[in-house]
């Protein structure tokens, strides 16, 4: 059963933490975390992801591996969300001392499978995991984000190859497909399209979804359980910056938090969004 | 006494050695067009915006990709080119090492490898963004020169005197601001160190921000009558092993500090030196064989262990040791 409408309202409260941290730490990345909101939300909220907040340590839970390190915030915000650890807490982001680390460590906060921050360096580790998985006839699922602009690194590709050719079905990728980069826009700085066309020739199962529509997205985690010959990947199409206006689509809030005023005008409008 | 310019520490200007680096390779490339500067998705960040707007032929964006761009480099540079290879230390030479190691230093290739963002000082990144191994990693390539400029001036020469030298470089420097110590147009000689300040109880080695950390040191224990000889050594390798051991020969007794590993790092090369040539007391001032974590870079600088006051304790100890 799918509530979209409580996934919604996570996804909501998801951006508005993610705005409010991002001004209290006073650097951090901006675009990636808020357009991830829905697809994180869907994961952690529409029973997607086999996960107990009392028990994070749980044997048979379903692992996500954040790839793409840097857009750590919607990780933590959800994670908070989830109960994993009180929502003041994420108020210390990036401070002395926090549990919120500013990219992403496995032994500072539950939740947090392994850590990243160098691109790329997830997608190898969640293909252990699956592998382990696997060997250990484990029935639980590895879930690796990944953003596009890590696909510039050719460690995405050994691992495409590899899983591919492992036939890892209880491995999917979900792409944060937000088409920007730091130096621009991804098919300025360096072209990924076709991007569904080169996993299919790795032997993966492709699906295109919205990345902002919850029903598409639970539609295609669902779709990617019930695969069982070969690892999925779901190209979640995104909007960088999403439910904030003057950074929709803006590659230059890549990497900049708001500044308290401009928090303001953002939860203003994350919080008046119809859910 | 040899003097690179600045007044008193505690009032002089603060600049940033990245804007030191951006404006020496854009000197470097508008002189010699065989200059090219490429980068891995960071071009705003390590200051090479205005290259690639001015000279775009000089120019290659490769996207997150480091290790194709290390090799990309030897490529040009087995072809005539002078290729500067920039992003994040933790990621060049960190993730690309094996491309440094064989691609450009085996080949001997005219690579500059640029490591930005270097240090515990990069801040609330965290641990992953902070390269503090930099140094031991390139330190034990052959043919490769290893160099940590002091401030913004410093930083600017280097890069001329890297263009200068032909044969595999590579140059760090952090993020934040640092107290400009050196004076512009100061040509840097390669394998140069320099006294910023003559004593003659305790010799300091530093490089990078903690060279204003040992003035200050210096300046400190003046008042109790312990006298610093502060000396800056950007040149890491080649060490200039002439004036660190006419120096430590002279006050019996050394401390090196740098924004590094202690293992592996310039005190891990002067200890060695001091080892050989002329045993005596050596303790070393960095990072403890830890990682870092998030924070300001002041709070940072402080927890680990990069602050004047721990020049201090171990020129105390280095002092003791010698009695
Ligand atoms: C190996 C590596 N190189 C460089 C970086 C610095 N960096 C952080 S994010 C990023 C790329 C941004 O593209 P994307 O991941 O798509 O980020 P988005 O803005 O969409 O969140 C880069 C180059 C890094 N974290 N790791
Ligand atoms: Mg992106």
């Amino acid at each position: 059963m799918l509530h979209e409408t409580i996934i919604r309202e996570k996804a909501q409260a998801i951006r508005a933490s993610i705005v409010t941290m991002l001004a209290a730490a006073g650097s951090g990345h901006s675009a990636g975390p808020l357009g991830m909101a829905d697809v994180f939300a869907t994961l952690y909220f529409g029973e997607v992801l086999r996960h107990k907040a009392e028990e994070p340590e749980w044997e048979d839970r379903d692992k996500l591996v954040l790839s793409c390190g840097h857009i750590c915030p919607v990780l933590y915000a959800t994670l908070a969300e989830a109960g994993y650890f009180p929502k003041e807490e994420l108020l210390t982001l990036r401070k002395l001392d926090s549990r919120l680390q500013g990219h992403p460590h496995n032994l500072a906060l539950p939740g947090i499978e392994t850590s990243s921050g160098p691109l790329s360096q997830g997608i190898s580790q969640a293909i252990g995991m699956a592998l382990a998985n696997r060997l250990d006839e484990r029935r639980s699922h590895v879930y690796a984000i990944l953003s596009d602009g890590e696909h510039n690194e050719g460690q995405i590709w050994e691992g495409v190859m590899f899983a591919g050719n492992a036939g890892l079905s209880n491995l999917t990728v979900i792409i944060d497909r937000n088409n920007i980069q730091i130096d621009g826009p991804t098919e300025q700085i360096m072209p990924l399209e076709p991007l569904a066309d080169k996993y299919r020739a790795f032997n993966w199962h492709v699906r295109e979804v919205d990345g902002h529509n919850v029903r598409a997205i639970w539609d295609a985690c669902m779709e990617a359980r019930a695969i069982t010959d070969g690892p999925t990947v779901i190209i979640a199409h995104t909007i960088p910056g999403k439910g904030v206006d003057f950074m929709e689509y803006d590659y230059r809030w890549h990497g900049k938090p708001p500044t308290a005023e401009q928090a303001a005008v953002a939860l203003t409008q994350i919080m008046s969004e119809e859910v | 006494m040899e003097h690179k310019g600045f007044t008193d520490i505690r009032t002089v200007e603060k600049g940033r050695a990245r804007e030191g680096f951006g404006l020496g390779v854009l000197d470097a490339a508008r002189a010699n067009k065989n200059v090219m500067a490429l980068c891995a998705d960071l071009t705003e960040s390590i200051m090479l915006a205005k290259l690639r707007e001015e000279l775009p032929k000089q120019f290659v964006e490769v996207g997150v990709a480091e290790q194709n761009m290390m090799g990309i480099a030897a490529g040009l540079a087995l072809s005539g080119k002078i290729p500067f290879v920039a992003s994040y230390a933790v990621f060049n030479p960190g993730r690309n090492w094996d491309q440094l190691r064989v691609s450009v230093c085996y080949s001997n290739a005219n690579v500059k490898v640029v490591g930005a963002h270097a240090g515990i000082s990069v801040g609330p990144d965290g641990a992953t963004h902070q390269a503090l191994e930099d140094i031991a990693i390139t330190r034990v390539l052959p043919n490769l020169l290893v160099i940590a400029p002091t401030d913004i001036h410093e930083t600017r020469a280097a890069v001329a005197a890297l263009v200068a030298h032909n044969g595999p470089c590579y140059i760090r420097f952090g993020r934040d601001v640092v107290p400009t110590l050196t004076k512009p147009d100061m040509p840097f000689e390669i394998g140069k160190a320099y006294a910023l300040r003559h004593g003659s109880h305790c010799t300091v080695v530093a490089n990078g921000p903690l060279v204003a950390e040992a003035l200050l040191a210096a300046e400190e224990l003046a008042g109790e009558g312990i006298e610093l000889e502060v000396i800056a050594s950007p040149s890491i390798k080649p060490l200039d092993s002439h004036t660190i051991l006419a120096s430590a020969k002279k006050t019996g007794c050394v401390v090196v500090a740098e924004e590094a590993q202690i293992i592996g790092g310039l005190g891990s090369a002067v200890a060695e030196l001091i080892g050989e040539a002329a045993p005596m007391p050596v303790i070393r001032v960095g990072i403890h064989d830890s990682f870092g974590e998030s924070g300001t870079p002041d709070e940072l600088m402080d927890r680990y262990g990069l602050r004047s006051r721990h020049i201090i304790a171990a020129a105390r100890k280095a002092l003791s040791l010698n009695r």
